[in-house]
């Protein structure tokens, strides 16, 4: 049984149709990498399994059964964690203080409820230290690294133990040797058995970590395929047109 | 807030440049890298410069004047700013959000009219409390639900009420002044015009709320959450933060300060007119920047409202009683504004990168 199955999915917009009719497994501990030129559905496919807004029409099960994902929250109550490519951190807080936004520990001192900095810093080291970054709990993100906000951000996925973890570029704006950093991270979580869904549009990056790679074009899933079974001319051809189909 | 901070530059992960990496320098950097301590982060606060300045006009004025260090005058710079002090306390969070609340000195207006009106009426003091926090809150409520819901600019919405609530003030108070304040019209009078322990009673309240502030910034969830907003509030919305609801607090919150300074204000005029808070939201706005707040948001320093204020009213104090001409003034105040917030962008450019 496949962790995420959605079957016949489309969306549109108006006369638009951004999707049509679109599948795609993954099972637990695989790496998934979604491809596709601009305007190809990569983002409204994302955004559906997001939970950002419901499909038109079609299927999304979790572990066999139906969900309706209508608020991000929805699909997080579902185990779906997502790293945004902008990472949605605040710049302002701290590396921990990030990881626990929305979710802070408490403690309570008298009849107060407060926030429970040591428990915070404490399990937030604890994660980093899972990913193996250097990452210190402490620090403004304001100060840090592209690889260290990935951790930041990857971190935080890791809180309510997902399911599935959907990242949406998280190569694009970070040096080469920080790029290193965040396949480690993706390697990480494939691991420990979680499932990863990569868009990117880097191809050496879909080639290092994930085990399969699915190609969109104008809406449709034009490919999925076996790391081992293509190579990146094959996938580049698919993205651009090149080549019809390869199911 | 909770200023971090982080003593060198130096960045733990190397970047593209350094091909073979040199894990015990890395190691090296991250050990002779220390947690700072409380007194190393304080000094890294514009509240701390600011008080520096506070100090060094302090020394300045005691040889410029005989009368700078007496009981009294000091009693009344203190009670002077500790009106705006408390306004600034709200101001800080609503700047803290990215927001500003043009609507507070209006709202003295409004809400001193309408304490004075219930009490003139003849109900007790009590009554009079609630109908004036109580007045100021629903302006607030109005403000933060065009604000975070209708998406309506601050500024502009607030600029609105500013006119409104002054204009409904001249409404009901029928532009008369009010100065007879019912059965409880002795300890309303003491409340703001008195003191306890030698220290005004306005100070006091102004004491007590930055304390609470500060453990509110420090310790709660709210003031994380408002923070938070400050710094990235699409990031505070997708991690299931009430953004709206909070942004409509920050505002209540604000406005509810201003309610609680026409309150003792009035109690220490005897009196009341609708003019009264005419264009202090400009000095509330420069005391609070110059406190440390951030016009774009995520900053805000529970003792930069107190501080803040006093510096304002300090240079006030200080140009008088140096003999120089009053309409110098507003002159010295813009002065320090600027200052404080070209010292705040010069402390930045050193930290960042």
């Amino acid at each position: 049984m496949s962790l995420l199955e959605l079957s016949r999915v489309t969306k549109s917009f108006g006369a638009i149709h951004a999707l049509q009719g679109v599948d795609l497994r993954i099972a637990a501990g695989e790496a998934v990498g979604l491809m596709g030129d601009n305007g190809a559905g990569k983002s409204t496919l994302m955004k559906i399994i997001a939970g950002n807004f419901p499909p038109t029409s079609g299927a999304i099960r979790i572990e066999g059964k139906d969900v309706h994902f209508h608020r991000p929250i929805d699909a997080r109550h579902h185990g779906i964690e997502i790293v945004y490519q902008d990472l949605a951190l605040c710049d302002n807080l701290t590396a921990a203080g990030n990881v626990f936004l929305g979710r802070e520990l408490k403690k309570s001192v008298g009849p107060f409820k407060i926030l429970d900095y040591k428990a915070m810093y404490q399990r937030a080291g604890e994660l980093f230290g899972e990913l193996k970054s250097e990452t210190r709990p402490r620090d403004l993100v304001k100060q840090m690294s592209g690889g260290q906000r990935q951790a930041v951000a990857i971190a935080r996925t890791r809180l309510s133990d997902p399911k599935l973890v959907l990242m949406d570029e998280p190569t694009a704006a970070i040096s080469v040797r920080q790029v290193k950093e965040v396949l480690a991270l993706i390697k990480r979580m494939k691991d420990t058995g979680h499932a990863v869904i990569l868009v990117s549009h880097r191809m050496p990056d879909v080639f290092d970590v994930c085990d399969r790679v699915a190609v969109l074009r104008r809406g449709t899933k034009v490919a999925d395929r076996r790391i081992k079974d293509t190579s990146p001319e094959e996938v580049t051809g698919l993205i651009t047109g090149a080549i019809e189909h390869a199911l | 807030m909770s200023s971090t901070g982080q003593t060198t530059s130096q960045q733990i992960s190397p970047t593209d440049a350094a091909d073979p990496v040199d894990h015990a320098a890395i190691d090296d950097s991250i050990t002779s890298r220390q947690e700072m301590t409380g007194l190393q982060a304080m000094i890294r606060t514009q509240p701390f410069w600011v008080m520096m300045a506070i100090i060094a006009i302090g020394i300045v004025m005691m040889f410029v004047s005989d009368v700078f260090m007496t009981e009294r005058n000091m009693y009344n710079v203190s009670r002077n700013f500790a009106f705006f002090g408390i306004m600034a306390l709200g101001m800080g969070a609503v700047i803290c959000t990215g927001g500003i609340d043009l609507s507070v000195g209006s709202l003295m207006g409004l809400t001193g009219i309408v304490a004075g009106l219930v009490m003139q009426a003849g109900y007790g003091i009590e009554l009079g409390f609630i109908a004036c926090i109580g007045s100021a809150a629903l302006v607030g409520l109005i403000n933060g639900v065009l604000i975070a819901y209708v998406r309506l600019a601050p500024f502009v919405v607030t600029l609105g009420s500013l006119a409104m609530a002054r204009s409904i003030a001249m409404v009901i108070s029928n532009n008369k002044m009010v100065y007879e304040f019912g059965p409880d019209q002795d300890l309303f009078e003491w409340i703001g015009g008195q003191s306890v322990l030698g220290i005004p009673n306005p100070v006091w309240v102004l004491a007590i709320l930055t304390i609470v502030f500060w453990l509110v910034w420090r310790y709660t969830i709210w003031g994380r959450w408002v923070i938070a907003i400050g710094g990235n509030a699409k990031a505070a919305k997708l991690a299931g933060i009430p953004v709206e609801r909070v942004v409509v607090s920050v505002y209540m919150l604000s406005a509810s300060m201003a309610g609680l300074a026409a309150f003792l204000m009035v109690g220490w005029f005897g009196s009341v007119t609708n003019a009264l808070g005419l264009t202090y939201e400009l000095n509330v706005i420069a005391a609070t920047v110059i406190g440390g707040a951030n016009l774009m948001g995520g900053v805000v320093y529970a003792f930069g409202a107190p501080i803040g204020a006093a510096l304002m009213e300090l240079i006030r104090n200080s140009l008088l009683l140096a003999g120089i001409d009053a309409l110098w003034q507003q002159f010295f105040v813009g002065l320090f504004l600027v200052l404080a917030v070209l010292l705040e962008q010069v402390r930045n450019r050193g930290r960042v990168d």
